[in-house]
């Protein structure tokens, strides 16, 4: 409760309104202290005085009377039918809510049938023929308010009772032998309670909105009674030669409703998790660059990622996703980065275009290089003309990757039309020859497909396709088969594969799977909390692993018609990124761990070709 | 897609009838005897007798309904005493006016909305987005009788800008271009509120999606950003906009009611309070039930405009 209101106040704006509103109500409940002249006094000779006249702080109306009095008990007036209404309103929409709810099935249908033909009238005809049926006055019009809305209460509360009525606790109440009463009041009401509380604290500004807009049609409080309503709706008249007394009840309206709005919204943020941990912030158009240190000078490789360090600031949190990653391609060559998930090899990929969100993700040292050119920190329009252009991806789940409501066809013709100055016509011939290039058979109707309507296999397929759109020279593909099961998978891989040979690209491929590289990659290099841990030749390094941790991945890959060996998972989990120990970062897990492994960085080291980061390899090298 | 409004329209069918059947049971609500509510307590019993069966109301209460429901099916919403003339004409001259007023003030909210809320999606937490978001939070807490006054107090008396009030000038109006002059002020009176909601709302959904992976995809793919935006980002929260524009729609002919009376617009809101306060409730349940039911329409009209936004609904 205390970390609540904690969050409740750290948002400024609702500490406002809970000031204002909280004023407001002081004041009113205070009116009998106050020297207050009497509402309902009239003085013709004093008609429409100025605000701060002598004796009357906020001047007088038509009538003579007193504005500041008749505005604190208009308020009062008004305040206490919004909240009388809202109470109302929630007593009985919870009660019919519960009551569909709790006994369900036909009771349920015909009394939410009911509730969904309130719903369908605009609000304020239903209360204008309520108050039309039962006649002008304050009452009716809180009756009406109340009324229109009880669907809305019926409805919120009825959905959260079927979710309830069906759970544990509720079953062993009624084989306890209680009676639905019981059942209902001491059950099901405690767990419903907070919803109907929050739901109030929603709608109670606007029933007092409400009220007090029947009041200005002339429907609510008759005079001499007036609430803030009225008070504007008899102020209206004189409003062109007066109008301070229409000013004075609407600003006051006005600051009601904003201060309870304030507080509904800080209320239903410090409630919502996902704004805490700051993930509903929108990813930006690039990666945030903040670079520490010396950009490290130019190779003459295609793809060159040198000591890139990329971060996550969650909070005050620090996690170091990828650091000090260092990794090149030549054209038409195949380097696997593999490693377990978390292990910082997605991010280090996205980071080459700037494609890792940010907010959170911040890349904070080192370069990516295409062709010499360093894309770490380059301006938009040039990351823009590369990405997708000279240097692709493939993303995991097609499913979410691709658009949902555009055609696989419109999908693959935009990305060709980013970059290449073609008419509709001529990117849609591009496109189907893009499906054929793909394998996807009757690609000239599969074009007019939705993702939806593919299979997995063929998504995948559209998603390679979309990468080869513009003949990049490098394809970064992050787990492209972890979704499909693994005949697909075998079709997938084979098609990159002759692709690869066909064009001369360079792929990066990220995986888990060492059996994966095996059967796609030239080279590989081993990822372990954000750090290359080993990086070879594939055949040597599944050969003679010389890390640890890259012996216990290999044997992590079931062996066909093998049987003999073992499956061996690696005992405990990876690191946390925000608090890694000094030395080995898998010392933790490691069998051969020594006091030296936990101290100090340790280097990449070897023949340029293999290289490890271990104290005791598993082979010299 | 034909057969799919037709479905949507037959299922309309019983929601239609049970707004009639709702507006029947509050009309039954009036206590004593309607006659004598409609008359005043000075009314000769003859001519209560006399009204009572014209109304019909001396018949049980279940005949009674199918009679009136009877009678508006074929056009009869009975005859106003107030204004002695038929009730659906009066209803229909109205509901133009109505429909002028609102249908401009829904276009307005949901271009501006949706509008405000990308920006401040695509710009969070920048300057447009905290300037958006101070308007919106002023947008939905102001009355929209208080805005519609100060407006008039500051367009119309100060600056001279705009009329006063009124669908047309007294003298010499009468052309498209007076009634857009007339119109400006009321339309975003009207509007303030529901554009508050919407670009509330459209702000969270394209912050939502924006964070979807088919989003990465476009950038990596080198979309260009405005596009990846307004095209990839907004198509997607369009299917989460879209029923909120439809409630919106709903509220924005609720306050119809004010704005007409705070502006004098000729409209069915302030036809339905003049009603009420000279109790002539033949023209409040005529007035209600058919506006209603061009709801009812409405959101079917909705319905269909989602399913046609989002090609994954089954039609």
């Amino acid at each position: 409760m205390s970390a609540f209101l904690t969050l409740l106040f750290r948002n400024r704006l609702a500490a406002l309104g809970a000031v204002v509103i909280a004023a407001i109500l002081i004041l009113v409940l205070n009116i009998p202290l106050l020297p207050l002249h009497d509402p309902d006094v009239t003085a013709t000779a004093d008609r429409f005085m100025r605000p701060f006249a002598e004796g009357h702080l906020l001047g007088t109306d038509h009538l003579g009377r007193d504005l500041l009095s008749r505005l604190l008990h208009g308020t009062r007036l008004s305040l206490a039918v919004g909240i009388a209404a809202a109470l109302i309103a929630a007593a009985i929409g919870s009660a019919i809510g519960i009551f569909a709810g709790y006994f369900g099935g036909r009771t349920d249908n015909i009394v939410m049938r009911g509730v969904d033909m309130l719903m369908a009238f605009p609000y304020i005809l239903l209360a204008l023929a309520i108050v039309a049926a039962l006649g002008p006055g304050l009452m009716n019009a809180l009756i009406a308010v109340a009324a229109v809305n009880v669907p809305f209460f019926a409805r919120n509360i009825r959905g959260i009772t079927v979710g309830l009525a069906g759970r544990e606790f509720v079953d062993a109440a009624r084989l306890a032998g209680m009676g639905h009463i019981r059942i209902v009041l001491t059950e099901l009401l405690p767990n419903v309670l907070p919803v109907i509380v929050i739901a109030m604290s929603t709608t109670v500004g606007w029933m007092i909105l409400e009220t007090a807009g029947l009041s200005f049609l002339g429907l609510g409080s008759q005079p001499p009674q007036a609430d803030l309503g009225s008070m504007l709706g008899e102020a209206r008249s004189a409003m062109i030669s007066h109008p301070h007394t229409s000013i004075v009840p609407g600003l006051m309206i006005f600051l009601i409703v904003m201060s309870i709005n304030l507080l509904g919204d800080g209320v239903r943020d410090a409630l919502d998790p996902r704004l805490r941990s700051g993930a509903l912030s929108r990813p930006r158009a690039t990666t945030l660059v903040k670079r520490h240190g010396d950009v490290p000078p130019a190779t003459d490789e295609l793809l060159a990622i040198q000591d890139l360090h990329t971060e996550f600031h969650v909070g005050k949190r620090n996690l170091r996703a990828v650091d000090g990653v260092s990794l090149a391609v030549r054209p038409g060559e195949c380097l696997g980065v593999i490693g377990e998930s978390g292990s910082g090899k997605s991010v280090t990929a996205l980071s080459v275009m700037g494609l890792v969100a940010s907010p959170p993700g911040v890349i904070t040292g080192g370069a990516a290089r295409f062709q010499g050119e360093d894309l770490i920190g380059a301006p938009y329009e040039s990351l823009r003309q590369k990405r997708g252009n000279r240097v692709a991806y493939i993303f995991q789940d097609p499913l979410s990757t691709l658009h949902p409501l555009y055609r696989v066809g419109q999908q693959l013709a935009e990305a060709i039309r980013s970059h290449n100055n073609l008419s509709n016509t001529e990117a849609r011939v591009r496109a189907i020859q893009l499906l054929n290039d793909v394998r996807i058979p009757n690609a000239k109707s599969r074009v007019d497909d939705y993702p939806h309507e593919m299979s997995g296999g063929m998504r995948q397929r559209v998603g390679i396709a979309m990468a080869l759109a513009n003949e990049p020279d490098v394809i970064i593909a992050d787990e492209p088969t972890t979704a499909l099961d693994v005949t697909v998978q075998a079709q997938i891989l084979s098609l990159l594969d002759d692709l690869r040979r066909e064009r001369g690209l360079a792929i990066i491929f990220i995986t888990h799977d060492f059996g994966v590289v095996a059967q796609l990659c030239d080279r590989v290099a081993v990822m372990y909390a954000g750090q290359i841990v080993e990086e070879g030749p594939t055949q040597a390094v599944l050969d003679a692993p010389a890390h640890p941790y890259t012996k216990r991945l290999i044997a992590c890959v079931p062996e066909l018609g093998g049987g003999r060996r073992e499956l061996a998972a690696i005992p405990g989990l990876p690191p946390v990124l925000d608090d890694l120990p000094p030395g080995c970062a898998f010392a933790p897990r490691c069998s051969k761990a020594a006091k030296r492994c936990r101290q100090g960085e340790i280097p990449l080291h070897g023949p340029a070709f293999h290289a490890v980061r271990c104290l005791f390899p598993e082979r010299a090298l | 897609m034909g057969g799919y409004i037709l479905k949507r329209l037959i299922s309309a069918v019983p929601v239609l009838f049970g707004i009639t059947i709702i507006v029947f049971l509050i009309m039954s609500l009036i206590p004593g005897d309607p006659a004598t509510a409609i008359l005043g307590s000075y009314a000769t019993p003859e001519n209560v007798e006399k009204l009572n069966r014209e109304l019909g109301l001396d018949k049980p209460m279940v005949q009674r309904y199918f009679i009136w429901l009877g009678n508006m099916l074929t056009g009869d919403f009975g005859r106003s005493f107030s204004l002695n003339r038929p009730v659906i004409d009066e209803v229909l001259e109205r509901f133009n006016a109505t429909m002028i007023l609102s249908g401009t003030s829904f276009l307005l909210c949901s271009i501006l909305g949706i509008l405000a809320g990308v920006i401040s999606a695509a710009r969070q937490y920048g300057f447009a987005d905290k300037a958006i978001t101070f308007v919106v939070l002023i947008g939905i807490s102001v009355p929209s009788f208080f805005l519609g006054m100060m407006m008039i107090l500051l367009f119309a008396v100060h600056l001279r800008w705009l009329p006063v009030s009124g669908m047309y000038a007294i003298y010499g109006g009468g052309d498209i271009s007076d009634l857009i002059r007339h119109l400006i002020m009321p339309a975003l009176a009207l509007a303030a509120v529901a554009t508050g909601v919407v670009a509330r709302l459209s702000r969270s959904a394209m912050l939502e999606v924006l964070r979807q992976d088919f989003v990465r995809t476009a950038r990596a793919n080198g979309v260009p950003e405005r596009r990846v935006i307004m095209g990839h980002a907004l198509r997607v929260a369009m299917v989460s906009i879209l029923p909120v524009l439809g409630i919106q729609a709903g509220f924005v002919l609720s306050g119809a009611v004010y704005i007409e009376i705070v502006f004098q617009w000729p409209g069915v809101g302030r036809m339905l309070v003049d009603a009420i306060l000279a109790r002539d409730l033949l023209v409040v349940q005529g007035g209600v039930v058919f506006v209603a039911a061009c709801y009812v329409l409405f959101n079917i009209a909705v319905d269909v405009a989602q399913s046609l936004l989002d090609p994954r609904i089954k039609t």
